[in-house]
């Protein structure tokens, strides 16, 4: 296996007595574009400037290509930040702005000029060279924070949110060009988001974090389609969460009164009859039926509220034991009116154990 | 309409009766002749008499070498003393910006702290320590660094420490505001791009804080220029500041005439930069 690009072990940092990042450890492969993912407060972003050498660790290891850079001040790290707010020099041209990180090199002044021209070709930007960050949209800002950065050439670029500030039309096009700059760069990515969605899309990887700690670490659709705690299931595509006791047959009484029968891999996770059990069931496959629900998998619901999508719709059920699940339709389906009861089914294979 | 010409009578009434009215009886001063009495000036126009003015004293103000070598000697003094303020203001500023929020209000309270106690009393403080028997010659001749006194007192040297002393803390407190509302991500993104703290300074901290360094110069230069205790209790006596000239022309030679068109001309040669800065600033606004 390859030598990791960036590793972290067992990385601690405390903001007086909350414990921000918790004994973390992470892998990063080179060329890789991984997201880490989570709520405000997570640590994700204490750890990318821990990463960066702007926050020092109380207890663990940084190594970028097998040296350690804990101790090293950010001037001396290979690796680049993009800032959440870009943080463009607002003094300098577009030009000067990106010819900063070469300057501090000592290249040498044709060297400069041809690299910033072809990092500022390679966003279309040419021909801005000579205007300030306030005389840019804030697409073109976001432009040049990232080439300011790339044109170093770093091994390793971290991105702090670098869609959030754009406008949501923007971002789903900001975000795939992102991608390709990283495919043609072959540098290691690292973004911080709180987008899920962006997460699913952009990364290689997902690291979803939850109170400075590693919730789950895995490619998007594994951490979609067998999400590993309640946590995760619930920020990745808001999954339904049914918990209920497991009983010696291998079915499993659920609280809001349905019978669930996992599939046996599932079993074998789960703990002895009479433990409690959760599972993750996501919102599109739960199918509607026309006749009466199935005696286990199944359930009979109201419909409480329900929301066209454009690529379908969302259908907000209430449960006869207490509780709500989400229900999601395909467009073709005629929704049902709210109010109306109707039979919900699923597959063995769609519940998902979660830990505790 | 009529709300905002009230709101804009005080100011207006407090320039009209505090800058605008003293500036044009100066004017009216300069114009006139000296003449022996109370005032020892003949006014430049009476209805009795008619126009009796004269540019007299504003000519031997530009003919004089005198009086123009008093000029270039004080705007150097103001100059040198205001650089001197900023150099020793940026660390201080620097380093009140940097410290915990809850340390930045004491710390600036310090840098006003010396206005407590009088100006007087400060500069003769200096005196104290500068003189021949003073502390600084005693120390240096008790450690065997020099075998008499040296003359420390009524220097150039002497003169600029007193009125960086007394200017300093006009200095640091614009510059500490520029520094404290500044964007602190700015200079990380220069450090992640390879820069040294120095560098950051340089090519960050230092031009983008120029809005304040620029006031902060202006603050200690404009009082300076015209500066006239400090020189005479500290400074050599042969130095010859228009503050200094000023006093002789109206207290020794009560020649008022000749008093006013100083003052005016040194307004005037002060209203020049601060409008060179009023020009700059504005530019600077996107």
């Amino acid at each position: 296996m390859a030598e990791p690009l960036l590793r972290l072990e067992g990385v601690t940092r405390r903001f007086g007595a909350t414990l921000a990042l918790d004994g973390l450890s992470l892998d990063v492969m080179p060329g890789e574009f991984l997201a880490l993912l989570g709520g405000s407060g997570s640590g994700k972003s204490t750890l990318l400037r821990i990463v960066a050498g702007f926050e020092p660790a109380d207890a663990g290891r940084v190594l970028l290509q097998g040296r350690d850079i804990t101790g090293l001040p950010p001037h001396a790290r290979p690796v680049s930040l993009v800032f959440q707010s870009y943080a463009l020099f607002p003094h300098l041209s577009v030009f000067d702005n990106v010819a900063y990180g070469l300057r501090r090199e000592g290249v040498a002044r044709g060297e400069i000029a041809r690299r910033v021209a072809e990092a500022l070709a390679l966003v279309g930007l040419t021909g801005l060279e000579r205007r300030r960050p306030a005389q840019l949209s804030g697409g073109q800002r976001q432009r040049v924070a990232l080439v300011r950065s790339l044109v170093k050439r770093p091994p390793l670029l971290l991105l702090d949110e670098p869609l959030a500030a754009l406008d949501a039309g923007l971002r789903e096009r900001t975000g795939l060009e992102l991608r390709a700059l990283q495919r043609a760069t072959g540098a290691g990515f690292v973004m911080v988001t709180h987008d899920q969605g962006e997460a699913l899309a952009l990364a290689d990887r997902v690291a979803v974090m939850e109170g400075g700690r590693l919730a789950q670490l895995g490619s998007p659709q594994a951490l979609y389609e067998r999400p590993a705690t309640r946590h995760v299931a619930t920020f990745l595509g808001a999954a339904n969460i049914l918990e209920g006791r497991l009983e010696a047959d291998g079915a499993v009484t659920c609280a809001s009164g349905c019978r669930l029968r996992p599939a046996p891999p599932a079993l074998a996770i789960l703990g002895p009859p009479g433990a409690a059990a959760a599972f993750a069931l996501r919102p599109e496959r739960i199918r509607l039926l026309a006749g009466a629900p199935p005696a286990e998998n199944g359930i009979a619901a109201r419909v409480k509220d329900l929301a066209y999508r454009g690529d379908g719709w969302m259908l907000v059920v209430a449960l006869p034991g207490g509780g709500e699940w989400r229900v999601a339709l395909p467009a073709g389906a005629s929704p049902p009116a709210p109010g109306a009861t109707v039979s919900l089914a699923w597959a063995a294979e769609s519940l998902v154990p979660l830990a505790a | 309409m009529m709300r905002r010409a009230l709101l804009l009578l005080p100011p207006l009434l407090w320039l009209l009766l505090l800058v605008a009215a003293p500036v044009a009886i100066l004017a009216g001063i300069a114009l006139s002749e000296s003449a022996a009495g109370v005032p020892p000036f003949r006014p430049p126009f009476t209805f009795d008499a008619g126009w009796q003015g004269t540019l007299e004293p504003l000519r031997s103000l530009v003919a004089d070498q005198y009086y123009l070598d008093a000029f270039l000697r004080s705007l150097l003094v103001a100059f040198a003393t205001a650089a001197c303020c900023l150099a020793l203001a940026y660390p201080m500023a620097l380093g009140i910006a940097a410290s915990p929020a809850r340390w930045q209000m004491p710390l600036a309270s310090l840098v006003l702290l010396p206005f407590w106690t009088g100006f007087l009393p400060r500069l003769g403080a200096w005196i104290g320590l500068l003189r021949d028997g003073g502390w600084v010659n005693r120390l240096l001749q008790a450690a065997g660094l020099t075998s008499g006194p040296l003359p420390l007192l009524y220097t150039e040297g002497a003169m600029l420490l007193g009125m960086v002393h007394a200017y300093l803390p006009f200095a640091v407190l614009p510059l500490a505001a520029t520094l404290l509302r500044r964007d602190r991500t700015v200079e990380e993104a220069a450090a992640d791009l390879g820069a040294r703290p120095w560098r950051v300074f340089c090519t960050v901290t230092l031009p983008l804080s120029l809005p304040g360094a620029l006031a902060a110069f202006l603050l200690v230069f404009i009082p300076a220029a015209g500066e006239f205790v400090i020189p005479e209790l500290l400074g050599p006596p042969e130095a010859m500041l228009v503050g200094r000239a000023l006093w002789v022309e109206f207290f020794q030679n009560r020649d008022w005439p000749l008093a006013a068109a100083l003052a005016l001309a040194l307004l005037a040669l002060l209203v020049l930069p601060i409008s060179l800065f009023q020009r700059l600033s504005g530019r600077r606004a996107p």
